[in-house]
């Protein structure tokens, strides 16, 4: 079984976000990029079938994402068996109908049997990557997963729902997969692994050519939520905002003394 | 082409879920808005319309595929119903049904799709969508012009009970399309989530901990707080999926619904997902580094002291 692993750098949520001039995009200049926390969770889904019954596992980024060979590489050190660098189309694109067009070119020329990706990204402006690249694949899709196993004719995938509902679904392949959640938390690959890695080189470029990709929305602005309800801040040492938390509790009956 | 706000009616086969009050709302004044009515999409067990008296029209698809959510059949169901009844815009909630479908719905009726929309209206011609993206650090208004537009709705954006009505609305059936008899799936199991060691949607007070406790080894550090205490630790999701802390302890969309008294948050950045499960709380006491964290907005008190000195301090005071 093949394993397609799309993943996407984006923004770290830990800095502070910036906006363009024209407040219209955020300004991705200064910006530190991360793996998305969903498709590093869908790469260990994916390592996880591959332990449990020896698939091929492929990483592929699109080469104009922030620092995407870094996180190529850090996929073979974790066990992907290959990484893939796409090119072509709108590749520079941050709507995920460009992305997910020119991931469905590149899978028509390297079909792969089993699609597994985040569930979302958190920039994504025009909806999320797995149902979207099965619509351009004309393949079945289930999101929102926290389990896959293969089976005898296909995978059986356990797509989660509000309160913690599982459904399990016997799923025929090709199909898409969008991870909320790994059945474990993603591996750690040790440094000197992925130094290896990129020492082998093993990360290789392909041009793709993009599906027609269908239609987005237009961004009118951006901006931050209104700060009119924002908390009243408690400032002072950890001692004191210690005493005032409490006070507070306090006042609500809700500790003794 | 219609000026009728269609949405998609999300149940587990017996109930109404409440976000699709919430959509029904929501789409009772957009349709009023352009002229048009709110219809629902009730792919699934036709005895649940009378649930759905808020809507004006319930479009109703019954198979056993569709007897509860399965991605494929609800997909070529709800296409179905888009090719009747053509409605200006799809409302689907950002939980699971929209998050599987709404991407794969805006390519094969090409129509563009606003993700997790918190607030939405019509301007002249002009669906305008507020989208949160970069877990709630930023807003963006999104402009769906032309004939057809798909919105996921983040849960908690509308009042639900704008959305109830009362006695049977008008109900048209469609016949199941061909394709439903013939799936790549099919769904094999359902199980419902355990109760856990302790209920915490009961809890007074909750001592809340996030991925900033880094590890499973300090969430010890708040557990000393939460039996000073005498209450139970919650926790956002990425604890909960590290496995720092059980699934019943889980706050938010996909966990559980909490309304204490007081909820204190330790390391918890306020993504909508979380703020979903726990917006409702009386009083909402937030600790976290980065003074622009989404928390804050929502939070009654702040404070970017960190949470490695606070947590012991605040022990200490408490249990002097
Ligand atoms: C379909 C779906 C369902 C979901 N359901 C849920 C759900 O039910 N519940 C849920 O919680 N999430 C849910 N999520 C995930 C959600 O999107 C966020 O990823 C998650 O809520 C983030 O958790 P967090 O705030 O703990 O982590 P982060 O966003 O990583 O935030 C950690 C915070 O800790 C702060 N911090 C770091 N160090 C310190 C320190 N020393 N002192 C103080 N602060 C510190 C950081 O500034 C940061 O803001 C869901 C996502 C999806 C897609
Ligand atoms: N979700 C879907 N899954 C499989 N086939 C589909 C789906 N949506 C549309 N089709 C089929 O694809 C063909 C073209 O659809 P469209 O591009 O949406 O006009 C039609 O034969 C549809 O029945």
């Amino acid at each position: 079984m093949r394993i397609v692993v799309p993943i996407k750098a984006v923004p770290d949520l830990v800095e502070e976000i910036e906006l363009t001039s024209d407040e219209t995009d955020i300004d991705r200049e200064f910006l530190k990029f991360v793996v998305s926390e969903w498709d590093a969770q869908a790469l260990e889904e994916a390592l996880l079938v591959k332990d449990a019954c020896g698939a091929e596992v492929v990483a592929v980024g699109l080469a104009s994402d922030p620092d995407i060979d870094q996180a190529l590489y850090t996929a073979i050190a974790k066990g992907a068996d290959a990484a893939v660098r796409l090119t072509g189309g709108a590749a520079d694109s941050v709507l995920t109908s460009d992305r997910a067009a020119l991931l469905a070119g590149y899978l028509a020329t390297e079909p792969a049997d089993l699609v597994i990706t985040g569930v979302q990204a958190s920039d994504d402006l025009d909806g999320q990557l797995p149902p979207m690249l099965a619509a351009y694949l004309r393949q079945p899709h289930v999101s929102v997963v926290v389990g896959v196993v293969a089976t005898a004719d296909g995978v059986t995938v356990r797509q989660e729902f509000a309160g913690g509902r599982v459904h399990e679904l016997a799923v025929r392949l090709p199909a898409v997969v969008g991870i909320q959640a790994a059945r474990q938390a993603p591996r750690y690959a040790p440094i000197t692994r992925i130094r290896q890695a990129m020492q082998a080189g093993g990360v290789r470029e392909v041009a793709a050519e993009p599906a027609p990709a269908g239609q987005a929305p237009a961004v009118r602005r951006m901006y931050r939520p209104e700060q009119t309800s924002h908390a009243q801040m408690l400032t002072g040492s950890a001692d004191d905002v210690a005493e005032a938390i409490a006070g507070l509790l306090r006042d609500r009956g809700l500790v003794k003394g | 082409m219609t000026r009728n706000v269609l949405v998609l009616a999300e149940h587990d086969g017996k109930q109404i879920a409440e976000s699709t009050y919430e959509l029904i709302g929501a789409a009772r004044g957009l349709a009023a808005a352009m002229g048009g009515q709110a219809e629902v999409a009730l792919l699934g067990p036709r005895d649940l319309a009378g649930q759905l008296g808020g809507a004006d029209v319930v479009v109703s698809v019954e198979h056993q595929a569709l007897a509860q959510y399965l991605p494929q059949a609800c997909e070529l169901a709800l296409l179905a119903v888009l090719a009747q009844r053509s409605p200006r815009l799809v409302l689907m909630s950002s939980a699971t049904p929209g998050l599987d479908l709404g991407a794969a719905i805006s390519v094969h009726w090409q129509a563009p799709l606003a993700p997790n929309v918190a607030a939405i209206e019509v301007a002249g011609d002009t669906i305008v969508a507020t989208a949160q993206i970069l877990g709630g650090k930023i807003l963006a208004e999104l402009e769906l012009p032309g004939e057809r537009a798909v919105a996921t709705v983040t849960g908690g954006a509308f009042p639900a009970a704008a959305g109830r009505g009362e006695g049977p609305p008008e109900v048209v059936e469609i016949a199941p399309p061909a394709g439903l008899d013939d799936l790549a799936m099919s769904l094999a199991a359902v199980s419902e989530p355990q109760g856990g060691d302790v209920d915490i949607t009961t809890a007074e007070l909750l001592v809340s901990v996030g991925r900033g406790i880094e590890s499973q080894d300090n969430v010890e550090l708040v557990q000393e707080l939460g039996d000073v205490l005498g209450v139970p630790l919650s926790a956002s999701r990425p604890v909960v999926d590290a496995g720092w802390l059980p699934k019943s302890r889980q706050v938010g969309k996909s966990g559980l619904k909490v309304k204490p008294k007081a909820y204190l948050a330790f390391g918890i950045s306020g993504a909508p997902e979380h703020l979903e499960g726990m917006r409702d709380a009386e009083l909402i006491i937030a600790c976290n580094t980065d003074a622009t964290a989404p928390i804050f907005d929502i939070a009654h008190y702040g404070t970017t002291v960190d949470l490695f000195d606070l947590v012991p301090a605040l022990t200490e005071k408490l249990s002097q």
